[in-house]
């Protein structure tokens, strides 16, 4: 017992920091791009739309390290584009915590775009009808209307979006590295005190944490969206 | 006032109707699907029609020719919807100042309490939608619909989601509020009594195009058309020859009865229809007069349906119906029936 309160003392929490900081930014970002991407593409035409769904709900389906093999081909120092960043714009993407935010934003972004996009598809279209016949604008519409109707939907998106750039791994080990108190995140300490030092123990206590936080993501989102149903069994 | 030529082909179904409508209440009645709602979508701006020419008291919202197509908010006309679309998130009273188009947040707020307490919604401006009954859901709708004062109402089967004892009700409030609106209003319905009792003119609609339109005495009393015909309640049909006239009547055989039958006036058609409440008892044989026989009866709740047929012929019964009085004093064995000019129409196919 006092061997794992010393362990707890001794330990090196700025994993968690890096990991819910990372969470929470990514979070932001892909809440307006996803709402903006899920809105837009309602607006476009079937084929249109098929063709961009497709390419944004790409980094869901395929393996994060084929996300992180396109994000090193952008933001790589020896990459033309990263380059420029850096040599022009002081940017660097690579091994730093903004590669972090855009590895996790990247994987995460098709969780916030497509619940959001079911969830305006759920609207009546009839209120948007309704909302054009009394002369609202779009714009007004969209805020008044379609987004308040459309929040369970949306709210869920958000947290599933939270929690898979909580843990993102595959991705933010190729373009940030795992640098301890930068970019090492927990989902990294897990993989390096196991791999590299065989530490069951800290390992240990990292999953803990992450499934502590997992779980609570999960009962709050059903907390949130779950409604007053009754009880159907 | 009102005047649309609207065509729209949706591949299975094609729109292809034209009308005019003056200050009154001018009702689309026909069955589902056949574009009632589709004619109302697109007079408010929801739909696009492919060719055609709407304008509502001289404003024009369409105009293929010169490429007019107004977008709904600037159109100007309130449209209830079936499911009354009321925003689920907002209150009564934010719902009603949706409508309200100009002002400041404290006129348009006056102009939507104003509304709310002309519509019997007083008590209930901090509801949500989902917390009023059906009848103070429409009446929240069209408040929030007249508050904007619109230049056409438009109203899309506005009773069809209300339980029946509600719906009379509600039906009494909504004609008030029309004929105190005064401007043009276009009803959807599929309930021919509604539409007689709330309408001026009723327009009949079939397939996507309009069969027969005309005030709604003179339509009822001369449909034109066998689906008008039909709409209007009438039951009996039979195919017609040896069609004629003389001194100022039409003569005809009605086969499917067999009786040879004359209406007023010099009238064609292929096909009579009987108005299953207008026949008679006669005292003595005369025009229009047969000896009919009972086939069956049916019971309904304020009167009985009898079939009759005329003796030893053989074509189908048709149906007369009684009140449960008249049905009472009936003589027993065969009836002698006259059939009125009132009862009778000639119609094309």
């Amino acid at each position: 017992m006092q061997e794992l309160l010393d362990i707890f003392r001794s330990l090196d929490w700025s994993p968690l920091w890096i990991s819910l900081k990372t969470g929470v930014v990514a979070t932001i970002l892909c809440f307006f791009l996803g709402l903006w991407a899920a809105r837009g593409v309602l607006r476009l035409g079937s084929r249109a739309r098929a063709v961009i769904d497709g390419f944004l709900t790409l980094p869901m389906v395929l393996p994060p390290t084929v996300a992180g093999f396109f994000l090193l081909l952008i933001f790589s120092l020896r990459r033309p584009f990263g380059s420029y960043l850096y040599h022009e714009m002081g940017i660097k993407v690579v091994q730093t915590w903004l590669g972090c935010i855009i590895a996790a934003s990247v994987i995460a972004f098709p969780l916030m775009y497509r619940n959001a996009r079911a969830a305006f598809e759920q609207v009546d279209e009839n209120l948007i009808y309704a909302g054009r016949t009394l002369g609202m604008s779009e714009g007004e519409i969209f805020r008044r209307v379609v987004i308040p109707t459309a929040r369970p939907g949306i709210v869920s998106g958000a947290i599933l979006t939270f929690a898979r750039a909580l843990g993102e791994y595959g991705a933010t080990s190729m373009l940030a590295g795992n640098i301890a108190g930068k970019t090492g995140t927990i989902s990294q300490k897990i993989a390096t005190a196991i791999v590299q030092n065989g530490d069951y123990v800290t390992a240990g206590i990292w999953v803990a944490v992450v499934m502590l936080i997992a779980f609570g993501i999960v009962v709050l989102m059903n907390l949130t969206t779950g409604g007053k149903r009754e009880r159907r069994w | 006032m009102i005047e649309a030529v609207i065509k729209k082909d949706l591949g299975s179904f094609k729109l292809d109707v034209a009308f005019t409508a003056g200050d009154e209440i001018l009702a689309l009645l026909g069955g589902s699907g056949c574009g009632k709602s589709l004619t109302l979508r697109a007079i408010a701006g929801i739909i696009t029609p492919d060719s055609g020419y709407i304008a509502v008291n001289g404003r024009v919202f369409f105009d293929s020719e010169h490429g007019i197509n107004l977008p709904p908010q600037k159109r100007h006309v309130g449209l209830l919807f079936q499911n009354y679309a009321l925003f689920p998130t907002m209150t009564v009273l934010q719902n009603i100042m949706t409508g309200v188009r100009t002002g400041t947040r404290a006129q348009r707020r006056a102009a939507a309490e104003e509304a709310a307490e002309r519509f019997q919604l007083q008590g209930l401006e901090d509801r949500l939608p989902s917390e009023l009954s059906g009848g103070q859901q429409q009446r929240a709708a069209l408040a929030r619909i007249m508050v904007g004062r619109p230049e056409l109402l438009m109203l899309d089967e506005p009773f069809s989601a209300l339980d029946s004892h509600l719906r009379d009700r509600m039906e009494r409030e909504v004609t008030a509020v029309l004929r105190d609106f005064g401007g043009t209003t276009l009803l959807v319905s599929h309930s021919r009594d509604e539409v007689f009792r709330m309408a001026d003119s009723i327009a009949v609609y079939n397939a996507g195009q309009i069969d027969a339109i005309g005030e709604k005495h003179e339509l009822f009393r001369d449909p034109g058309t066998l689906t008008a015909a039909m709409l209007t309640g009438c039951k009996n049909f039979s195919a017609v020859s040896h069609l004629r006239h003389e001194n100022g009547r039409t003569v005809f055989t009605a086969d499917d009865w067999g009786m040879e039958l004359s209406v007023r006036g010099e009238k064609t058609g292929d096909i009579a229809g009987l108005r299953r409440h207008y026949a008679e008892l006669a005292d003595a044989p005369g025009e229009n007069t047969y000896q009919m026989e009972v086939v069956s009866v049916l019971e309904d709740p304020f009167e009985y349906v009898v079939f009759l047929r005329r003796p030893g012929f053989d074509g189908k019964p048709f149906e007369w119906a009684v009140t449960k009085k008249e049905y009472a004093a009936l003589p027993k064995g065969r009836l002698l029936l006259r059939f009125p000019d009132e009862a009778l129409m000639l119609l094309e196919e």
